[in-house]
């Protein structure tokens, strides 16, 4: 009843808050026609000028990806996509890599500067060092704080850039994680990849700054097809930022990247995700499908990934990072919020598989369903014979706003050694009228009562994203940080 | 500060309140007795503008406005507290956090700089001392888990804190062994000026013997049907409601 019309509400204020990143930027884009054969993948390969291994890889992607069915799950809904209608190159017309921000299109600044996230001024960010490496659409155009990386022997640069100079470390590493016919849209990824980011931490480095790469999709009906490669070398370290949001369109688009993460002996990698893409209008209409696969493993013993992410965007979302805990004594950790509003549906979720002994992995799951949203948390724990003493706990919250929302819960294990102790706890919640009128009451208006209180849901994900993300993750979710207190 | 006329109100369609007024002036100690299901809460919560209640009648001025036409959060800022008969918890939202925010967002109403985390730290604890509340409470999330009189503390460490012009006490005192009762009849007696005023819901004679009032209300199927100075609470300690009800289906 009144719960209701309160929730809706709310509702109103925080999912259906206007698209703040709803714009074009008008660059003159060298854009493929639309279409998919193997003419079209060996022109991306020559305009790329990659060896021809890649191409060998790229090609046997797509022969596998034409033998796949796209997979239906039932409780994604949404028009079949036609893939060749989809334009697989689109780069800006500069070319070559540029050595400052002066020489960067001042359109492209422009975008940046009205998502709040100008270049320039990172730079200068006082204390806090942050390498960006932006991909614009399919192409690098500018990659910072090359020299205090390249001191530490670390190599961050655009994979395009790693093909060439790097050979022998992408031919090692490419598709070890995800392999080329792992699934239907990692195929696809595979066969039409054009830009991505390439990380290489050496031995006992610890990375200097936190990483981060921001992606934005921009030409018409442009697919994007990322690919991330991050190694961390033994007892290393690295922390990678992703931070995702799109203009706004009328006809939804796809995204099908793929990540990989290689941890070796003690090293440890985190990553971590704000994604604010469009998600379509309040009917249902526009908006981003995001078919993303991540996957990382701890080959050596000791090491650790874990995986944040706080997921707004997107129309569609279907995501699962997972962590292959191969090496004895590894750590695989999932922390994630995923908030649906308005038609946005969201199948996400993880897979922890041990391999190792004595590995552990904590999955902490945070869904927030508003207006029509629908959000799936669907989780495989997977313990292998010779995992002795495998550690699992999984943790899956949902919070329901109004009625016309769903949220649902697909824990799946799957355990072949009688020494894996695997927990799992589930709840469902809604934020009820008695809370937000005792914060009423305490002066605090509606919205911020909300905030407060799906903030306060989310806190044991944000606690793991490092700070300027978590700033940016609150406000994703409308909510002001207050000082320290807390 | 405060005055209510010919106030009536439903919920569901059913009337609950049936016609109160009632007059509080600044500086003033109202205390509003009655037995279970009278209506007193419904008072509390139709002041302090909770929807669930649909006000059918009357008016209801506060501070020279029209209340009822104002949003809680509004009637909150503009000064009027309600101590929450049953407290609800809030997972995950700290108690520190949450108190922050209510009373910055008081300061910047009142036209008063905002607390910073330091100072505000310093104040709460000061007042967290003075209500008899463990640090611990602070960082936990709000009222979850607390005990029933842990909650009621935790409700007058609020109002301390934000020094409302008037205070609306719906049975702070039940539950509350003897000790807190003192601390808290302390709390809104050192509120106790000339320019606030409160509204104390209760059952008990024995919390006003602490807080004096200067008016005692009856409050009996949402109506006052008698009101007077405060020994009218031993009276009714003595006697019951039952003969004032008699009285007042005679008179
Ligand atoms: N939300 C509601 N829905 C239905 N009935 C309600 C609701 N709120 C109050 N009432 C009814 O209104 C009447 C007055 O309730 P109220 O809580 O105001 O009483 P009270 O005087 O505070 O009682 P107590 O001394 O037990 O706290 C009761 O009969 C109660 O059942
Ligand atoms: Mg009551």
């Amino acid at each position: 009843m009144n719960e209701q019309i309160h929730a809706d509400k709310e509702l109103a204020s925080l999912a259906q808050r206007e698209y703040k990143e709803g714009f074009v930027t008008d660059i003159d884009a060298d854009t493929l026609p639309p279409g998919l054969d193997e003419d079209v993948i060996r022109t991306i390969s020559r305009k790329k000028e990659e060896p021809e291994f890649l191409l060998e890889w790229r090609l046997d992607a797509y022969r596998r990806w034409l033998d796949m069915e796209e997979p239906g799950w039932p409780h994604l809904h949404y028009p079949k996509i036609d893939f060749q209608q989809i334009s697989y190159f689109s780069a800006p017309k500069q070319k070559k890599l540029l050595d400052s921000l002066d020489e960067v299109d001042p359109k492209l600044l422009e975008t940046y500067e009205k998502l709040g996230i100008p270049l320039d001024e990172q730079k200068a960010l006082a204390g806090v060092k942050v390498a960006v490496d932006a991909v614009f659409d399919s192409v690098s155009v500018v990659t910072t704080f090359k020299e205090t990386l390249a001191e530490a022997g670390v190599i961050f640069c655009p994979l395009s850039e790693a093909v060439k100079e790097h050979p022998d470390l992408v031919q090692k590493y490419l598709g070890s994680v995800v392999p080329a016919g792992d699934n239907y849209y990692a195929a696809l990824n595979s066969a039409v990849f054009s830009e991505g980011s390439f990380v290489y931490v050496p031995k006992g480095v610890r990375c200097p700054m936190e990483l981060s790469t921001y992606f934005r999709i921009n030409a018409m009906n442009t697919g994007q097809f990322e690919r991330t490669l991050i190694v961390a070398d033994e007892d290393s370290y690295v922390s990678y930022l992703e931070g995702c949001t799109a203009p706004m369109r009328d006809e939804n688009q796809l995204h099908a990247a793929v990540v990989e993460l290689v941890a070796m002996k003690g090293a440890e990698i985190k990553y971590s995700t704000v994604q604010n893409w469009y998600p379509g209008d309040e009917e249902g209409k526009g908006g981003i499908y995001n078919f993303v696969t991540k996957r990382g493993i701890c080959k050596g013993g000791g090491s650790k990934i874990s995986w944040t992410q706080v997921e707004t965007g997107s129309a569609i979302t279907w995501k699962y990072p997972s962590v292959v805990l191969e090496g004895d004594n590894s750590i695989g950790e999932f922390y994630s919020v995923a908030l649906t509003g308005n038609y946005q549906q969201a199948d996400t979720g993880t897979k922890m598989v041990h391999i190792g002994k004595n590995a552990t992995s904590t999955i902490i799951s945070k869904g927030i369903s508003a207006g029509h949203g629908q959000n799936s948390y669907r989780g495989l724990v997977k313990v292998l014979k010779g995992a002795d003493n495998a550690r699992n706990y999984s943790q899956c919250d949902s919070l329901l706003m109004g009625d016309k929302c769903g949220a649902h819960t697909f824990p799946y294990m799957e355990v072949k050694n009688p020494s894996a102790v695997v927990e799992h706890e589930a709840t469902t919640s809604k934020i009820s009228e008695d809370q937000l009128f005792y914060c009423r009451q305490r002066g605090l208006s509606e919205e911020d009562a909300v905030s407060m209180i799906v903030n306060g849901f989310c806190k044991e994900v944000f606690k793991e994203l490092p700070m300027e993300f978590a700033v940016e993750a609150q406000k994703l979710l409308g909510i002001s940080l207050e000082g320290a207190v807390g | 500060m405060l005055t209510i006329e010919n106030l009536r109100a439903s919920v569901e369609g059913k009337e609950i309140l049936n016609g109160i007024s009632l007059e509080v002036q600044a500086g003033e100690v109202h205390a509003v007795m009655g037995p279970n299901g009278s209506g007193k809460s419904t008072l509390a919560n139709v002041l302090a503008g909770r929807d669930e209640y649909e006000v059918t009648g009357g008016t209801v001025r506060f501070k020279g406005q029209d209340l009822l036409d104002l949003e809680p959060e509004i009637r909150a800022r503009e000064g009027l507290f309600l101590a929450f008969q049953y407290p609800v918890e809030i997972p995950g939202v700290s108690n520190v956090h949450m108190l922050k925010a209510a009373l910055n967002t008081l300061r910047k109403h009142r036209g008063e700089e905002e607390l910073d985390a330091v100072s505000f730290l310093r104040l709460v604890k000061e007042k967290a001392a003075l209500v008899g509340m463990k640090q611990e409470f602070l960082y936990r999330s709000v009222n979850q888990g607390f005990s029933g009189g842990e909650k009621k503390r935790n409700e007058i460490l609020q109002m301390s804190l934000f020094e409302p012009s008037l205070s609306v006490l719906d049975e702070t005192d039940s539950g509350l062994d003897i000790d807190a009762l003192k601390i808290v009849a302390e709390g809104v007696n050192s509120l106790r000026s000339p320019d606030r005023a409160m509204l104390v819901v209760t059952h008990y004679q024995r919390l006003l013997e602490y807080i004096v009032p200067d008016y005692v209300h009856v409050l009996a199927h949402g109506r006052i049907i008698r009101s007077g100075g405060k020994e009218l609470a031993h009276e009714l300690e003595d006697r019951g409601y039952g003969w004032i009800e008699q009285h007042a289906r005679t008179a």
